[in-house]
């Protein structure tokens, strides 16, 4: 077994027993097939025809033009199912083929992973089972729909918040009960050891294309890459392939919330501490006797009291620098692309953009920033009216 | 009413004189009954503190040969939805850890030996040295941490053991050969059996693969086995004895708190259970009916 289980001292594998073999049969599987030509060519194959990848490299003028240096959006909005989660949930569904699976399950916060999960299930013709938070399932109607119409079933999670940490305890439950006929298809770069680097390398895709693409277009590489964090896989993926180009800065922003004094927010690497949330070593909001506590952002998919443990590996490391932008931020920089763009982005993805506005953001004259914008707002149109009282809402 | 077991109030030796190879003090707990365990568990704090207090005083007054308590969490991952429901009526009442050794040195002042149930975060959040001298100051023998497999075990079996404390390890139908192997190289007081795939909570039959599994194990090691997750009746606890040093019992008498018209009624109920349970334990097997295990010797 090559893999390592840890990044630094973050990671490992903190689940019980019964599980470490199913993540031994994993991590051979993965071994196994990751360079295996057929499975990398199947692979392609669907992003580039049932994904639609590679998704554009945008060079957004106005939004540029607003806050005064070049912003190229790296449109994972426009990929199948309408976010980057489908990139990670096509690499698992041909490995829980590969290994004889019969049963996918997968936890969901905004809804996105559930959909782009209930997708490749339907592509491969296997039962799927979404366990949701009902709070989540209130704020993602759509995404719940979807989910069903794809042929999925939503299993509401009334435990703890009845969010994505919830959802997450329970799909972990069903797991360690059907161990045997069951292939879990987490979401984030989150969980026990081998997930944070298997879907870490099948969301990497998006930072290998947005650096061919940059290059092609403005022939150096970015100052810096800009993406939110919840979990944590839209920004390890695209960060990834610039890890080592020291001149290019990634930037992470998290959910602030209500705002870090608030107490109401998902910020686990500004205020976390070290512990253990499903089976990793990682940054972690809870109390001093180590109970977890609730994360709240406006946005369903950053609501989540860790991160992956590649995250606070590169915190601690200085590669990549951390910040936060509130509820209000996010709402604000959701019109402001809405309507400079023509982009309706999700409430996630507004993070990431409202960092361009805010006042620490150094960027100038002459400075080139890709920013990832995960996926579209479609999702988050109720929430959002509801926030802004529109008419309508 | 209890097996026989080292003396409590002896049970804070100076840390030099605890060296790898003294007996654990859990082991010792088996090895002198000689005959199967009946092992009840509740969540401290559940129904409340005081509650947990009657409830410790039933389980000993009943049968119970080792208490196990669980110290409540968040995000008890291992735990179906019973004792997920006592964690959150503890932790709501604003129930910590603190207070859970406070029941453990009640337990032990009552002349009952003491394992934990903690998840992993509980015991990070003041560190691992902090939480083993609390256990070994209010008498606490071992501690099952559920969401630590063998792999990741070492570092918190050190500092354990310097304070006299089992961490007691899960083997599960799941693991391998090799893993069973690392397990009983590692393990130590006993090793709890996981009696099949899934979470805590009552099932209505006991895995009938059990045996086989314990046969592997009871083939690698020396230790006690105590067998838990989905014991639910008096019969199910006397099958499994009839192969195992032990019968963990946690959210059938979890449940009976619950579903009872009041705290009274709940702890009769549980008394009556317990009482039944051990009758079905101890009549399971004689010493002589099972070569290999330390309480039939």
């Amino acid at each position: 077994m090559t893999l390592s289980q840890r990044f630094g001292k973050y990671g490992g594998r903190y689940v019980p027993e019964t599980l470490i073999p199913a993540l031994d049969e994993l991590e051979q599987a993965y071994e196994r097939y990751r360079e295996d030509p057929e499975f990398v060519a199947e692979l392609a194959e669907l992003q580039r025809d049932y994904a639609g990848r590679p998704t554009p490299l945008y060079r957004a003028r106005r939004l540029s033009e607003k806050v005064g240096f070049r912003v190229y959006l790296k449109r994972e909005d426009l990929a199948h199912t309408g976010a980057h989660k489908i990139n990670n949930t096509l690499g698992q569904i041909l490995l829980a083929t590969r290994m004889g699976k019969q049963r996918i399950i997968a936890e969901t916060g905004a809804g996105q992973h559930g959909v782009a999960t209930a997708t490749v299930a339907a592509l491969a013709g296997l039962e799927c089972h979404v366990y949701m938070g009902e709070e989540d399932i209130r704020r993602q109607e759509l995404n719940v729909i979807r989910m069903r119409l794809l042929g999925a079933e939503v299993i509401p999670v009334t435990s703890g918040s009845g969010t994505l940490k919830d959802a997450t305890n329970e799909a972990i439950r069903d797991w360690v009960t059907n161990v045997g006929t069951t292939h879990y298809i987490i979401g984030s770069v989150v969980g026990p050891a081998p997930y944070p680097t298997i879907v870490r390398d099948f969301q990497t895709v998006m930072g290998v294309e947005a650096r061919r693409q940059i290059l092609e277009k403005e022939g150096r590489l970015p100052d810096a890459i800009i993406a939110c964090v919840g979990a944590g896989s839209n920004a390890i993926g695209i960060f990834h392939p610039f890890l080592e180009e020291e001149e290019v800065r990634l930037i992470g922003v998290e959910a602030g919330g209500y705002g870090l004094d608030s107490g109401k927010h998902g910020a686990s690497l500004a205020l976390g501490a070290l512990g253990i949330l499903h089976g990793s070593y990682s940054y972690v909001l809870q109390d001093e006797d180590g109970q977890i506590q609730e994360a709240h952002s406006i946005s369903a998919g950053l609501d989540y009291p860790s991160v992956g443990p590649e995250h606070a590996f590169l915190r601690d490391s200085g590669r990549v620098a951390y910040t936060s932008v509130t509820d209000d931020q996010a709402l604000e920089a959701f019109t402001m692309l809405s309507r400079l763009e023509g982009i309706i982005p999700a409430l996630e993805s507004a993070h990431a953009i409202a960092y361009l506005s805010s006042p620490e953001c150094p960027f100038g004259e002459g400075d080139i920033v890709i920013l990832n914008l995960s996926g579209r707002g479609d999702k988050d149109v109720y929430s959002v009216a509801a926030a802004l009282d529109m008419e309508g809402a | 009413m209890n097996p026989r077991m080292p003396d409590p109030s002896s049970a804070n030796p100076p840390a030099a004189a605890v060296g790898e190879e003294a007996e654990s003090r859990l082991t010792q707990v088996f090895a002198l009954a000689g005959r199967p365990l009946l092992i009840p568990y509740l969540t401290g704090g559940y129904p409340s503190l005081e509650g947990s207090r009657a409830l410790i005083d039933r389980y000993l007054d009943s049968g119970a040969d080792i208490v196990e308590i669980g110290v409540p969490f968040s995000d008890p991952l291992a735990d179906g939805p019973t004792i997920q429901a006592t964690s959150q009526v503890a932790l709501k009442a604003g129930v910590t850890p603190a207070d859970v050794f406070q029941l453990a040195a009640y337990a032990t002042g009552r002349g009952a030996p003491v394992v934990l149930l903690a998840y992993l975060n509980t015991i990070l959040a003041r560190t691992p040295e902090v939480f083993f001298e609390r256990c070994r100051d209010s008498g606490v023998l071992g501690v099952v941490v559920p969401d630590v497999p063998v792999d990741e075990a070492q570092e918190l079996q050190r500092v354990a053991r310097t304070n006299g404390v089992d961490v007691v390890l899960l083997a599960a139908p799941t693991s391998t050969d090799p893993r069973l192997d690392r397990i009983a190289a590692s393990a130590s007081g006993f090793i709890y059996c996981v009696s099949v795939a899934g979470v805590t909570g009552a099932r209505s039959a006991v895995s009938a693969d059990l045996a086989g599994f314990l046969r592997r194990l009871r083939a690698r090691t020396e230790l006690p086995l105590a067998v838990g997750f989905g014991i639910s009746t008096s019969e199910q606890a006397g099958e499994v004895a009839k192969s195992a040093d032990g019968a963990i019992i946690g959210s059938r008498l979890m449940s009976l708190m619950q579903e009872a018209a009041g705290e009274e009624a709940g702890l009769e109920a549980v008394g009556e259970f317990l009482l039944a349970a051990a009758d079905a334990v101890r009549k399971a097997r004689s010493r002589e009916d099972l070569p290999g295990s330390p309480t039939a010797r």
